[in-house]
């Protein structure tokens, strides 16, 4: 303990943040947007995709100028492709949800771990129902309620939804 | 390529909401390949053959806006016409020009630059002077030197008195090129010594 704050007093610099300058957007295009269309299929399926595609990379764009901070683009873009993923399935449920707005996209922490790309693959590959729970309990970390409200049905059949594409990527990951 | 198509459709849609700020695309020329970005105001950077296009677009995203995207459609117009130019079928741009990479002093030596009619030559003097301060010839020279819309802006019309080249961002030859296509300068039948 001592020892470490010694070692911070020593070098302070380490404790500021480096900001990176912004690259010009078509950078992220070039080197991420396979990216995030592998993860809007897998999100969304391959019919939707292109709409989740769209619309992350319009949102990107919108937020882009007041980032701040080009560090960790690629991790924004993945998590601006999840929120928008779960729009489209919030959108496709019966019932409209009065929770709170999904966050602004320039205020998502890029520090999040990324999952895993080829488990969203599998995921994609998943029956809709399914797919859709996995995606908005993992995804987003959305609650069964919510879920529920999301997919339109029962918390008991969103559970079982959730339980039983769980129980298959257990399967195809073994 | 179903991601290229996707990309396509999200490019048209940017510019339909008002969210590409600086367009740009690549255009061949007889020099070699140049760079061309514009914004909403208009062409804002022509980049030579010899400049680093990556430098170029850094240095657009860092001083216009980082909403910059490769759209080679919103470019037609300036494409069609820097072709003629070179074909010695224009000898007068008709483009919206964005000013707001020079400033100041600089930027009234680009504009009464952009004066000069085709086939003729100024003085860096008379620039400076144009510009109202007769004295500030580097001054002037530097403006010239800083030019972000060369070509358009012909800054390769302005030379020292007495009709010496001066200096060109593109290189000398290429300058001598242009004056020649202008028929300014006699075309030189090989390599000067």
């Amino acid at each position: 303990m001592q020892s470490s704050s010694i070692s911070r007093r020593t070098r302070p610099q380490r404790l500021i943040p480096e900001v990176t300058e912004l690259p010009p957007f078509q950078t992220l295009i070039d080197e991420h947007a396979e990216d995030v269309m592998a993860v809007c299929r897998g999100a969304v399926g391959r019919g939707d995709a292109d709409d989740c595609f769209q619309e992350t990379f319009i949102a990107a764009l919108r937020a882009y100028p007041k980032l701040g901070d080009g560090g960790n683009l690629r991790g924004w873009l993945i998590t601006i492709a999840h929120r928008k993923a779960i729009d489209h399935h919030r959108a496709r449920g019966r019932r409209a949800l009065p929770v709170a707005e999904v966050a602004e996209v320039a205020e998502v922490a890029v520090e999040d771990p990324l999952p895993d790309e080829g488990v969203w693959m599998l995921v994609g590959a998943l029956p809709p129902k399914q797919r859709a729970a996995v995606t908005l309990r993992y995804a987003s970390d959305l609650p069964h309620a919510e879920i529920a409200a999301a997919l339109g049905c029962s918390p008991e059949a969103a559970r079982r939804s959730l339980h039983e594409g769980l129980k298959r990527l257990r399967k195809e990951l073994a | 390529m179903k991601t290229e198509a996707a990309i396509d459709r999200l490019k048209t849609r940017a510019a339909e909401e008002g969210l590409l700020d600086v367009a740009y695309t690549t255009a061949d020329s007889p020099f070699g390949p140049l760079l061309l970005a514009q914004t909403k105001r208009g062409l804002v950077r022509v980049g030579l053959p010899n400049q680093d296009c990556d430098v170029l677009l850094a240095n657009l995203a860092a001083r216009v806006s980082p909403r910059v995207l490769e759209a080679p459609a919103q470019l037609d117009d300036v494409r069609r016409e820097l072709d003629l130019y070179f074909e010695g079928r224009l000898d007068r741009f008709d483009l919206p020009l964005d000013w707001r990479l020079s400033g100041g002093f600089r930027q009234r030596v680009l504009r009464a630059i952009d004066r000069i009619p085709y086939g003729q030559t100024r003085s860096y003097t008379e620039m400076a002077r144009k510009a109202g301060n007769e004295r500030a010839v580097r001054a002037a020279g530097t403006a010239c030197g800083s030019n972000p819309i060369p070509l358009v802006v012909p800054c390769h019309r302005v030379l020292r008195t007495g009709g010496a080249l001066g200096g060109y961002g593109g290189g000398l030859p290429m300058k001598q090129g242009l004056l020649e296509l202008e028929g300014v300068l006699e075309a030189s039948p090989g390599p000067k010594a």
